[in-house]
């Protein structure tokens, strides 16, 4: 008696069946070949670093001499004792509260500006994204002539009406603000994103909402913004994830004072870790920005899940 | 004069006689202008001050434009530091760990991109999910593990991590690129018995220059503007880079507005010139990375 087809299983001779498996686990292979240069880089630099940092952060060490086991000591007085960190909290997450919808605004003003067809955008285009390409010491190093209270242009243009202007840097409540505005200079890649987004919504959209009597304004909230809702979701995601690892620009500056007004939190990790060799506490302050920014991302992605619409999406 | 070559929104308003839409129209110029300006701002003093004497440079109210030009500041520092070692460290780092991220992150990619293989889905999630993790909370463990090493005070730490693929960035700007190849060329290959490093060789690699140029000028402008690493790693003056050198001299001259920003013109001039040259890449490699998701 014939042997039943299983439609289950392709038909294919055996010999070739084995041919077939052969090339795929000699691809296979090669593919995990060409992947283990990533892998070596993943258990020693992301995973083992990890878990080797999370580790660290029960310890009390210096490297030099034994590190010695402390439990949830670090945790306990990085959260509830030690007031310089919660001043880094508050700090950076002022900057981000102020920096990332500053520049958010700025760069979608600017690229809906640059959305209108206009002579020269290429040239537009390099003046708004230059300042996003030039080391952050120089940049810096520019700011600190702005914000010269004797010197400075800022002072010397509010003295050309009258004002006699704050103390910038120097001051305990202008230091932060003053950083902050150095920062908004950068706006670069954003302004490219939004920029990408905008030229990708179709004409037509525009074209029936003037028909039903739209007007600018309208067309703007109801049209625009939900198009490029995707594009407003990523900038602002890695706009606070950015953020909240400011370093150069208060370092520079400042170096976290006056009376720590600008101490944020690497910069505080940095003088924890590598001025006073504290690694185990630096481990903890580590962990715990890292999990503000997960659970702001999360929060972010799960907050916007309705609001952001994809085109492909079905809906 | 003819409008239309310029702006064809602008000219057929005027012929229309639509004094809305011109009105509109100009304003947005005048945006642009007051909005570039402002922008534009910080990096036209830093040029012109560069050029200014010690005098001009603490003049009150500032004065714009240099009276004499004074070219002196752009060697006087150069006795002071030396700037040369520091940019022959900094070309140095930035070159190694740029092929460093093009040879291990091209494989990677291709594999993600184009080889089926078992598990492929989930260690690209992981590869993913690694951009998530802020650098800090792995800073302290790989600096232990390269001071049990010995590498501190040296560029081992700031280029041999690239040659492992750990920019994740990377390997998914590779991968959307590769992933736009036509699929054609991979079976016309096969045809030809050409195995998957073939492939990678002869098709992918001389059609993907663009994406490798886009790779390339991002990872330039990052290494060449890296002030942490180095500010960890580094600690004799020898070894420092530009951007290290640059906040030294700050500290030391602060006065010295003129040879500061002369110093810094000078610091940020490759990624300027880069950015000028190189464009197209620039604005090629945010759109892969950012809308394509």
């Amino acid at each position: 008696m014939e042997k039943a087809i299983d439609p289950t299983q392709p038909v294919v001779r055996p010999a070739k069946r084995a041919s077939i498996s052969r090339m795929q686990a000699r691809e296979e292979l090669i593919a995990y070949l060409l992947i283990s240069p990533w892998v070596i880089g993943f258990l020693i630099f992301t995973a083992g670093a990890l878990i080797f940092s999370f580790g660290l952060s029960f310890f009390k060490a210096d490297l030099l001499s034994p590190a010695q086991f402390v439990g949830l000591d670090n945790y306990k007085r990085l959260l509830f004792e030690d007031k310089l960190f919660l001043q880094a909290v508050k700090v950076t997450t002022l900057y981000t509260l102020g920096v990332v919808p500053m520049q958010i605004g700025l760069s979608l003003s600017v690229a809906l500006l640059l959305n209108q067809a206009i002579f020269g955008i290429g040239i537009w285009r390099t003046i708004f994204y230059l300042p996003s390409v030039v080391s952050g010491v120089a940049v810096a190093m520019i700011w600190l002539w702005f914000f010269q209270p004797d010197l400075g242009l800022f002072n010397a243009l509010l003295a050309l009406v009258g004002i006699q202007g704050p103390r910038w840097l120097f001051s305990e409540e202008w230091a932060l603000p003053s950083i902050m505005l150095m920062s908004v200079w950068s706006i670069g890649p954003a302004m490219i994103i939004f920029l990408a987004g905008l030229q990708s919504v179709p004409v037509d959209l525009y074209e029936a909402a003037q028909i039903d009597g739209a007007n600018a304004w309208q067309q703007f909230t109801s049209i625009t913004i939900p198009m490029i809702s995707p594009q407003l979701l990523f900038n602002a995601v890695l706009g606070v994830i950015g953020s909240y690892q400011v370093f150069t620009a208060s370092f520079v500056t400042t170096e976290g004072g006056p009376n720590n007004a600008t101490m944020t939190l690497v910069l505080y990790l940095y003088r924890e870790g590598f001025l006073t060799a504290r690694f185990g506490y630096a481990s903890t302050i580590a962990w715990v920005l890292f999990a503000i920014i997960m659970v702001f991302t999360l929060f972010t992605f799960r907050s916007t899940r309705e609001a952001v619409f994809y085109e492909s999406q079905p809906r | 004069m003819n409008l239309a070559r310029y702006d064809l929104v602008l000219a057929k308003a005027i012929r229309q006689r639509n004094p809305a839409v011109v009105v509109l129209r100009l304003l947005t110029y005048v945006a642009l202008v007051v909005g570039g300006g402002i922008f534009m701002l910080p990096a036209l003093w830093m040029i012109t001050t560069a050029f200014k004497t010690y005098a001009e440079a603490q003049q009150f109210p500032p004065v714009w434009l240099p009276t004499t030009i004074q070219l002196s500041n752009f060697t006087k520092p150069f006795d002071e530091l030396p700037f040369q070692k520091f940019y022959f460290n900094t070309i140095a780092i930035t070159l190694i760990a740029i092929i460093g991220v093009l040879v291990s992150c091209t494989p990677v990619a291709f594999a993600f991109a184009r080889l089926s293989f078992r598990g492929r889905n989930a260690l690209f999630a992981l590869v993913l999910g690694t951009m998530m993790i802020p650098d800090q909370a792995t800073l302290v463990p790989v600096y232990v593990f390269f001071a049990k090493l010995g590498w501190t005070n040296t560029i081992l730490p700031l280029t041999v991590p690239s040659f492992f693929a750990v920019d994740a960035f990377t390997i998914f700007l590779l991968r959307q690129f590769f992933m736009t190849i036509p699929r054609d060329l991979d079976d016309a290959c096969k045809i030809d018995g050409g195995g998957p490093l073939v492939l990678l060789l002869r098709v992918i690699i001389p059609l993907s220059m663009p994406v490798f140029g886009v790779v390339t000028i991002l990872q330039f402008v990052g290494r060449w503007n890296d002030f942490f690493g180095p500010l960890i790693y580094l600690n004799t003056l020898e070894n420092y880079t530009v951007s290290l050198g640059l906040r030294l001299f700050q500290t030391r001259y602060l006065v010295e507005t003129n040879t500061m920003m002369a110093m810094a013109l000078l610091a940020a001039l490759p990624t300027i010139i880069l950015f000028f040259l190189a464009q197209r890449y620039f604005i090629r490699g945010v759109v892969l990375t950012g809308v394509n998701r």
